[in-house]
C-alpha cells in the first residue's frame, strides 16, 4: 500500500494476524545490529538490571530530597484546615474563612522535572490529608467552564468507586458544573461518607475532609480564569472547604502580578520553597556516579557534556538522567568487554565464560595492551598466547580497579573537603567539577592545585581541624577498609592538633606573664624589649609547632592524592567500565539540525565524499547539487530576490557544469530540464525555510534568513 | 547580602523576593555559575542573556578556562564523528548579520562558480590593470578573503582564451544588461529617472566590462557602505550594517519577471518528467550514505523500545529512508504513517485515525482533548497494544501549531507508543519548549540524504509551478455538470460578476440582495427561498463563502482565484 495520496495523509497499517505475539523481544534488536555480537543478551540483560537499579535509586532520592517540603506543606495544610473544624465564632475565625489557604511552591524553572514533585506530592497528600485532590494544567482550561467541569471530574474520579464510575459520568456530562453543584456534591459525599466507616485513612478522623486543588503551572493560567475561580470559591468557602497549591517556577511575586489586589487579598499565602535543581544534581552524581555500588563511570568529557547541557539549557534533572540511561545504553551496546560491567562477583564469574573473541578483545584494550609491555617477558608471552593465564590476570586487574574506584571515591571527597572552603574556589566549588578535574588528568599537574595547596597552607586551625574530622567521618563511612591506616593517621594528626591547644596555652601564660613585667618597666625599656622581640621573629623565622603540623597535614593530602587519584586512563581494563563515547551523547542529545543543514548546502563534500566537491572556503564547485548551487546564489541576494535573475544565474552554473554531454540534447530541451531543476531547487528551499514567495513585488521570493558571506 | 538569606531560610517564609534573587534562583545560586564567554561553535550564536550577578566576576578566571575546556571537547568531538555538522563553518558564518548586497552579485557569482574547476590558476595580483579598476565595484561586502578569490577568478576571465566560455558568461549578461532595469520595490518612484539613464548608457555601451564600470558611477545609491569593508568583523558594525540594510523600505532588484521570460510556468506534471529526465549525480556517494543510516534501524527499534523517541534532520528528504525503515522493521508492527507535508492533514485525522482504525472505536468525541484522554486511557490499560506513529515533517504547515505538538508530543509520552518523525525546516527545533522537548523524549538523528523532496514539495503552491489550475478547475466543471442549469446560471452570474469587479481592491463580494435581484432579473429564481437552497448547495461544495460586512450585509464570493474562473467560464461557453 502506497503512503502517498492527494486525498488523506494518515495510513494505517495493521498485520493481518491479529493475535499475534509481540513479535521480537527487544534483546534482538540489541544484537542484531551488529554482525559479530558478543554475549550481547548478557550484556542487554546486565544494562537493565543497572538502569533499574539507577531508576529507582533517583527515585528513592528524590522522595527523600522532596520529604522536607511535603512535610511542611502537609503541616500547612493540616493546620489550615482545622480553621474549619473548629467553626468559632471568634471575629478572627470569621475573616480567615473567607481566605482560601493557599500554598504556593516555588519550583524552579525546570519544568520537566515538576511533573515527577507533583505526582509524589498527590500521593502524600492523599495518604495523610485528603482524599479529594485534584491537578489541574492551564492547557486543560483555557476558560471558567472547562476549569469547573475539570475539576468536578476529577473530584469524582477521586471519589466514586469503580462500579458506580459509569453512572457518576453520566451525570457529571449532564449536569451543568457551577459551585453550587460541586458544594452540594460535596456535602452529598461527606455525609454519606460519615454513614458507612470509611477506609483506614486519617482523613477519616475528620467530618469533611478539604479539598485539595493544585495548579500545576500557575504563571500560564489566564489571569481572567484564577480571578473568577478565587472569587467565585471564596464565596463558597464554608461549604466547600478548598485549599489551592500553586506550582511556582519564577517567583512569588507573580501571583500579585497575576492576580490584583481585590483578589489576592481572598487567599491566605504561604510560601514553600524547593530544593534547587543544583543541589538536586549534586546529590544525583553523588549517588550516581561517585559511588561505588554502580560499576558504571562516565569519562571526563561525557560528564562535562552532561553537565553543561544541565547548567547551560534546563536544569533539568529528568534530562540529566535521560542522558545518563542513553550513555548507559551506548556503553553496553558498543562496547563487547561491557559484560564485564558489573558488580565484582559476578564480573569475576563472567571472566571464566568469556569466549576465545572476547579475550582477543580484551587484549586489543589500549590499556591493556600498555599493561603488558610493562611485565617482564615471559609474562607478556602468557598473557598474550594463554587464554587461562589471561582470564586470572584479567580477574585480579578487574579487582584492583574495584580497589582503586573505592580509595579514588574516599580521597576525592576528603580532597573536596579541602578545596570546596578554600576562597576563590580554585578547584571547584562542587564535587563534580573537582571529579571532572581529576578524571581528566593528573590534578597534581595543574595550577589550580598548586594554588589549592599554597591556600591550604594558610589554613587557621580550627578550620583545619573541622575539615580533619570531617575527613576523618567520611574515611570511615565506607566499609571497607582500604584506606584504615590513612583514617588512622587523620586521627593522629587529629590528635596532635589538639595537644597544640594545650602547649600553646601554656605558652600563652607565659608570654602572659612576661607582658606584666613589662608593664612595670618605662617607655625606654618597652621600646626596646620590643625591638629586640621584632628582631628575633625577623631573624628566628622559626615555625611554630602548628605550622610544622599543618605543613605535615597538607603534605599528607597531597601524598594522598598523588597515590590514589589518578586518573582512569592509567588503569588496565579501565574501557570496560567508562563510557567515552562523548560525540556521539553530544550528537544525539544536543543536536544542532541548523550547522547540519548549513554545512549540507555549503560543503556538499563533508557529506559525499567526491573528489570533483571538494572545495575551497566559501565556494562550491558547480557540480554541487541543484540546492547547493541555488543557495549559494541566493546568498548574494539581500531581502529580495528576482526569480528570473536567480534562474539564469543558476543556469549559467549549471551549463557550465554539463558542457560535455551539451550536444546529446537539444538546446531548448535542455534549457527546459535546467528550468526545471531550478524550480526544484527553489521549492525545495522553501520548504526549508529560506526563501517565501512575497507579493511586494512580482516574480520575487523574500529571504528568511540573514548573512552568508 | 540575598544570598545569605536564601540559604539560612528555605522554607516557611513569605516574603517578597525581588527579580534579582529569581535571577539568583534561576543562575547558580552559591556563585559557581559559569556562563560562556565564547560559544562553542556547535551552540546557537545568540548572546549571552542573563547578566552575571557580581559576586561571579571572581571566578571568571577559572571559568574562561573551564569554557575553553568544554569547547575544546566539542572540537575534538566534532573531529571524531562523521555526521555531527561540521566544525568548519564558524557560527558568524551560519548567523552573521545581512549586508546590503550589490543587485549583480548574483550574477556575478554564477558566473564564477560557472568556472570554478579552474580555480586553481594562480595570477601574482597586480599583472593586470583592469582587476583593479573592477575592485570597487566587486569588493563591496565582501570578506577579504572572498575579495581576493574574486580577484583571482576575474583575471581568470579577462586572460582565459577560451572563447566558448567566454561567449557563454557574456552572452546571458549583455542580453540582461539591454533590458536590465533597476529599481526599488516600489518602483513608482523618481528613481526611474535614474533608471532612463542608465538604460541609455547601457544600450549604448557594447562592452559588458566598461558599462559595468559606468554603473559604478550611474548608480551611486549602491555603494552604500564603501567605507565598512575593511572592519566587517567589529560587531558594532555589524550592528549598524544591520540596521543599514533593514531601514529603507526599497530593495534594488531588477524589475523582470518571468512573463518576458517567456518560460511558462510549469504543471507538476511536466515538471516530473523533465526531472525524471535528469540523471542523479554522486549516487554512489549517495547510496553509501543511505547504507550507513540502514545500519541504524536496529539500534532505533532498540531506543524506540526503551522509551526515546526518535527524530531525524538534515538536508534531503528522509521519506524513502523511512519508509524503508517501515518496510524492513515495522512489517509485524501495527503502525501510522503521517504525511505532515499534506495539506489537509490535522491533529483530528491523526487521533481519528487511531481510535478508528487502530482501536476500533465508532463513537465520537466532543473535542480533541476528550479523544486523546480516552487514547491515553486505552493504551495505559493495555499494555500489550503497541503502536508505531511514522511522521514525515512533522514541522509542517498544519502540524507545527502549539496545540498540536501538544498533542502529538503527549501521545509519543505514552509508554507503548513509539515516535519516529523527521524535520526539515529551518527552524523547526523552535517549536518545542522544555516540556514538549521532555515529552518528546528525542534522540536525533543527522541523516542527511541530498534526495529531492519530491513528494513533499508536489502540494505545495511553488512559486514557478503553475498555481493549482488544473485541480479546482477539474472540480469545478465536475460540479458544475451536476447542477441544473438555473444553478449553473446563478453561479455563472456570480463569476462574472467576480470578474467584473477583480480590479477593484474594495470589492467584498456581491450582497445577497443585490445577487437576487440579479437573478430574478435574469428570470433563475423566483423567491429568495430557492436562492438560499441553491446558495446552501453551492457552500456545501465550498463553491463560496460569504463574509460579513461592516454594515451586516452579507456577501458572497468564489474563493477561487480569478484566472481558473475564467477559465472555467471559457470552457463553459464553448461547451454550451
Amino acid at each position: 500500500m502506497a503512503t502517498s495520496s492527494v486525498s488523506k495523509g494518515c495510513f494505517v497499517f495493521k498485520p493481518n494476524f491479529k493475535k499475534r505475539k509481540i513479535s521480537v523481544p527487544i534483546e534482538e534488536y540489541f544484537n542484531e545490529g551488529k554482525n559479530e555480537s558478543e554475549d550481547s543478551k548478557l550484556r542487554f540483560e546486565t544494562y537493565q538490571v543497572i538502569w533499574q537499579q539507577m531508576k529507582s535509586e533517583t527515585e528513592k532520592m528524590q522522595e527523600e530530597l522532596n520529604k522536607n517540603l511535603f512535610d511542611s506543606l502537609i503541616k500547612f495544610l493540616q493546620k489550615s484546615h482545622s480553621g474549619f473544624q473548629k467553626n468559632s465564632r471568634d471575629w478572627g475565625c470569621q475573616i480567615k474563612l473567607r481566605e482560601i489557604p493557599t500554598a504556593a511552591l516555588i519550583l524552579g524553572v525546570n519544568v520537566t522535572d515538576h511533573e515527577f514533585t507533583f505526582r509524589s506530592l498527590t500521593e502524600a497528600i492523599q495518604n495523610n490529608v485528603t482524599p479529594y485532590v485534584v491537578k489541574l494544567q492551564a492547557r486543560d482550561c483555557p476558560d471558567i467552564k472547562h476549569f469547573l467541569q475539570k475539576l468536578f471530574s476529577q473530584l469524582m474520579d477521586c471519589h466514586v468507586d469503580v462500579e458506580s464510575k459509569e453512572e457518576e459520568k453520566d451525570i457529571q456530562k449532564k449536569t451543568h458544573c457551577s459551585m453550587d453543584s460541586l458544594s452540594s456534591w460535596y456535602m452529598n459525599v461527606t455525609q454519606t461518607d460519615q454513614g458507612k466507616p470509611r477506609k483506614k485513612r486519617t482523613s477519616s478522623q475528620w467530618q469533611s475532609p478539604p479539598v485539595v486543588l493544585i495548579l500545576k503551572d500557575m504563571e500560564s493560567f489566564t489571569t481572567k480564569v484564577l480571578q473568577d475561580f478565587i472569587i467565585i470559591s471564596s464565596q463558597h468557602l464554608h461549604e466547600f472547604p478548598l485549599i489551592l497549591i500553586f506550582g511556582i517556577a519564577t517567583s512569588p511575586v507573580i501571583i500579585h502580578r497575576l492576580l490584583p489586589h481585590a483578589v489576592s487579598s481572598l487567599l491566605c499565602i504561604e510560601i514553600f520553597q524547593s530544593l534547587s535543581c543544583k543541589e538536586h544534581l549534586t546529590t544525583v552524581i553523588d549517588k550516581l556516579l561517585l559511588t561505588t555500588q554502580f560499576p558504571f563511570n562516565l569519562s571526563e568529557k561525557v560528564l562535562q557534556i552532561l553537565t553543561s547541557i544541565f547548567l547551560y539549557y534546563d536544569f533539568s534533572i529528568q534530562n540529566f538522567i535521560k542522558g545518563l540511561q542513553l550513555s548507559l545504553l551506548e556503553h553496553f551496546y558498543s562496547q563487547p568487554l561491557s559484560v564485564l560491567c558489573c558488580n565484582l562477583p559476578e564480573a569475576k564469574r563472567r571472566i571464566n565464560f568469556l569466549s576465545d573473541n572476547q579475550c582477543e578483545n580484551i587484549r586489543r584494550l589500549p590499556s591493556f595492551r600498555r599493561y603488558v609491555e610493562k611485565q617482564a617477558t615471559e609474562k607478556q608471552v602468557a598473557l598474550l598466547t594463554n587464554e587461562r593465564f589471561l582470564k586470572e590476570e584479567t580477574q585480579s586487574l578487574l579487582e584492583s580497579l574495584h580497589v582503586y574506584h573505592t580509595n579514588y571515591f574516599l580521597v576525592l571527597r576528603c580532597l573536596h573537603q579541602f578545596t570546596s572552603s578554600l576562597p576563590k574556589y580554585p578547584l571547584g566549588r562542587q564535587i563534580r567539577e573537582l571529579y571532572c578535574t581529576c578524571l581528566e588528568k593528573n590534578i597534581w599537574d595543574s595550577e589550580e592545585y598548586a594554588s589549592a595547596l599554597q591556600l591550604l597552607r594558610m589554613l587557621a586551625k580550627d578550620e583545619l581541624m573541622t575539615i580533619l574530622q570531617k575527613c576523618f567521618s567520611v574515611l570511615n563511612s565506607s566499609s571497607e577498609k582500604q584506606l584504615g591506616s590513612t583514617a588512622k593517621r587523620i586521627e593522629e594528626l587529629l590528635a596532635q592538633l589538639q595537644s597544640l591547644d594545650a602547649e600553646v596555652k601554656e605558652e600563652e601564660d607565659a608570654s602572659g606573664s612576661q607582658s606584666k613585667g613589662l608593664q612595670k618597666t618605662d617607655l625606654y625599656h618597652l621600646q626596646k624589649s620590643l625591638l629586640e622581640m621584632k628582631e628575633l621573629r625577623r631573624t628566628g623565622k622559626k615555625q611554630t609547632k602548628f605550622e610544622v603540623l599543618r605543613e605535615k597535614v597538607v603534605n599528607f593530602i597531597d601524598s594522598l592524592v598523588r597515590e590514589y587519584l589518578l586518573p582512569p586512563e592509567t588503569q588496565p581494563l579501565y574501557e570496560a567500565v567508562y563510557f567515552t563515547a562523548a560525540h556521539t551523547l553530544h550528537e544525539h542529545l544536543n543536536a544542532a539540525p541548523r550547522l547540519a543543514l548549513h554545512t549540507a548546502l555549503n560543503n556538499p563534500y563533508y557529506y559525499l565524499k567526491n573528489e570533483v566537491l571538494k572545495s575551497e572556503e566559501g565556494c562550491i564547485p558547480n557540480v554541487a547539487p541543484d540546492i547547493c548551487i541555488a543557495y549559494k546564489l541566493h546568498l548574494e541576494c539581500s531581502r529580495l530576490i528576482n526569480l528570473v535573475d536567480w534562474s539564469e544565474a543558476f543556469a549559467t552554473v549549471v551549463t557550465a557544469a554539463e558542457k560535455t554531454d551539451a550536444n546529446s540534447v537539444t538546446s531548448e530541451e535542455r534549457n527546459d530540464i535546467i528550468h526545471a531543476r531550478f524550480i526544484r531547487a527553489v521549492s525545495e528551499l522553501e520548504l526549508l525555510g529560506f526563501v517565501k514567495p512575497t507579493k511586494r513585488k512580482t516574480d520575487h521570493v523574500a529571504r528568511l534568513t540573514w548573512g552568508g558571506c | 547580602m540575598n544570598k545569605l538569606e536564601l540559604n539560612e531560610d528555605k522554607v516557611l517564609e513569605v516574603r517578597f523576593v525581588g527579580d534579582d534573587d529569581v535571577l539568583n534562583h534561576i543562575l547558580d545560586r552559591e556563585g559557581g555559575a559559569k556562563f560562556k564567554k565564547e560559544r562553542p561553535q556547535l551552540l546557537v550564536n545568540t548572546k549571552k542573556i542573563i547578566k552575571k550577578p557580581e559576586y561571579d566576576l571572581k571566578e571568571d578566571g577559572i571559568e574562561v578556562l573551564k569554557d575553553k575546556n568544554y569547547v575544546e571537547v566539542l572540537g575534538r568531538d566534532v573531529q571524531e564523528s562523521l555526521k555531527n555538522g561540521s566544525a568548519t563553518v564558524g557560527g558568524n558564518k551560519v548567523y552573521s548579520f545581512q549586508n546590503r548586497k550589490h543587485p549583480e552579485k548574483m550574477a556575478k557569482l554564477a558566473s564564477e562558480l560557472a568556472k570554478t574547476p579552474r580555480k586553481n590558476v594562480s595570477y601574482s595580483l597586480k599583472n593586470d590593470p583592469e582587476i583593479m579598476t573592477d575592485i570597487p565595484q566587486c569588493s563591496k561586502g565582501h570578506s577579504p578573503s572572498d575579495e581576493v578569490q574574486l580577484k583571482n577568478n576575474d583575471k581568470s576571465e579577462f586572460i582565459s582564451t577560451t572563447r566558448v566560455l567566454r561567449k557563454r558568461l557574456i552572452a546571458p549578461r549583455n542580453h540582461s544588461d539591454s533590458e536590465s532595469e533597476y529599481s526599488a520595490s516600489n518602483s513608482e518612484d523618481d528613481e526611474e529617472v535614474a533608471q532612463e539613464f542608465e538604460e541609455d548608457t547601457n544600450k549604448a555601451i557594447l562592452s559588458p566590462k566598461t558599462q559595468a564600470q559606468n554603473r559604478v558611477v550611474s548608480a551611486p545609491v549602491y555603494k552604500a557602505t564603501p567605507s565598512k569593508k575593511m572592519k566587517r568583523d567589529k560587531t558594532s558594525d555589524l550592528v549598524e550594517e544591520y540596521f543599514e540594510a533593514h531601514s529603507s523600505s526599497k530593495v534594488l532588484t531588477s524589475d523582470r519577471t518571468l512573463q518576458k521570460l517567456k518560460k511558462a510556468k510549469l504543471d507538476q506534471q511536466t515538471l516530473r518528467n523533465l526531472l525524471s529526465k535528469v540523471s542523479p549525480s554522486f549516487s554512489a556517494e549517495l547510496k553509501q550514505l543511505n547504507q550507513q543510516y540502514e545500519q541504524l534501524f536496529h539500534k532505533w527499534m532498540l531506543q524506540l523500545h526503551l522509551g526515546f523517541n526518535i527524530v531525524l534532520y538534515g538536508l534531503g528528504s528522509k521519506r524513502d529512508l523511512l519508509e524503508r525503515f517501515r518496510a524492513t522493521m515495522l512489517q509485524d508492527s501495527i503502525h501510522i504513517v503521517i504525511n505532515g507535508f499534506f495539506p489537509g492533514i490535522s491533529v483530528k485525522s491523526i487521533l481519528n485515525s487511531i481510535t478508528e482504525e487502530v482501536l476500533d472505536h465508532m463513537g465520537t468525541f466532543r473535542n480533541i482533548l476528550d479523544q486523546l484522554d480516552w487514547i491515553i486511557n486505552k493504551f495505559k490499560e493495555d499494555s500489550s497494544l503497541e503502536l508505531f506513529l511514522l511522521i514525515h515533517n512533522l514541522d509542517s504547515q498544519m502540524l507545527r501549531g502549539d496545540k498540536s505538538q501538544q498533542i502529538i508530543a503527549q501521545l509519543s509520552s505514552l509508554r507503548n507508543i513509539y515516535l519516529i518523525a523527521s524535520i526539515d525546516h529551518l527552524n523547526a527545533p523552535l517549536m518545542w519548549d522544555h516540556v514538549k522537548q521532555s515529552l518528546y523524549n528525542w534522540l536525533w538523528y543527522e541523516t542527511t540524504t541530498y534526495s529531492p523532496y519530491t513528494e513533499e514539495t508536489s502540494y505545495e503552491n511553488s512559486l514557478l509551478v503553475k498555481q493549482s489550475g488544473s485541480l479546482p478547475l477539474s472540480s469545478l466543471t465536475h460540479v458544475s455538470r451536476s447542477l441544473t442549469p438555473n444553478a449553473r446560471g446563478i453561479f455563472r452570474l456570480l463569476i462574472k460578476y467576480q470578474l467584473d469587479n477583480q480590479d477593484n481592491p474594495s470589492y467584498l463580494g456581491l450582497s445577497f440582495q443585490d445577487f437576487y435581484q440579479q437573478c430574478r432579473e435574469a428570470f433563475l429564481v423566483n423567491s429568495d427561498l430557492t436562492l438560499r437552497a441553491q446558495l446552501t448547495e453551492f457552500r456545501d461544495h465550498k463553491l463560496i463563502r460569504t463574509k460579513k460586512g461592516t454594515d451586516g450585509v452579507e456577501y458572497l464570493f468564489i474563493p477561487i482565484d480569478n484566472g481558473t474562473l475564467s477559465e472555467f467560464l471559457e470552457k463553459e461557453e464553448e461547451e454550451s
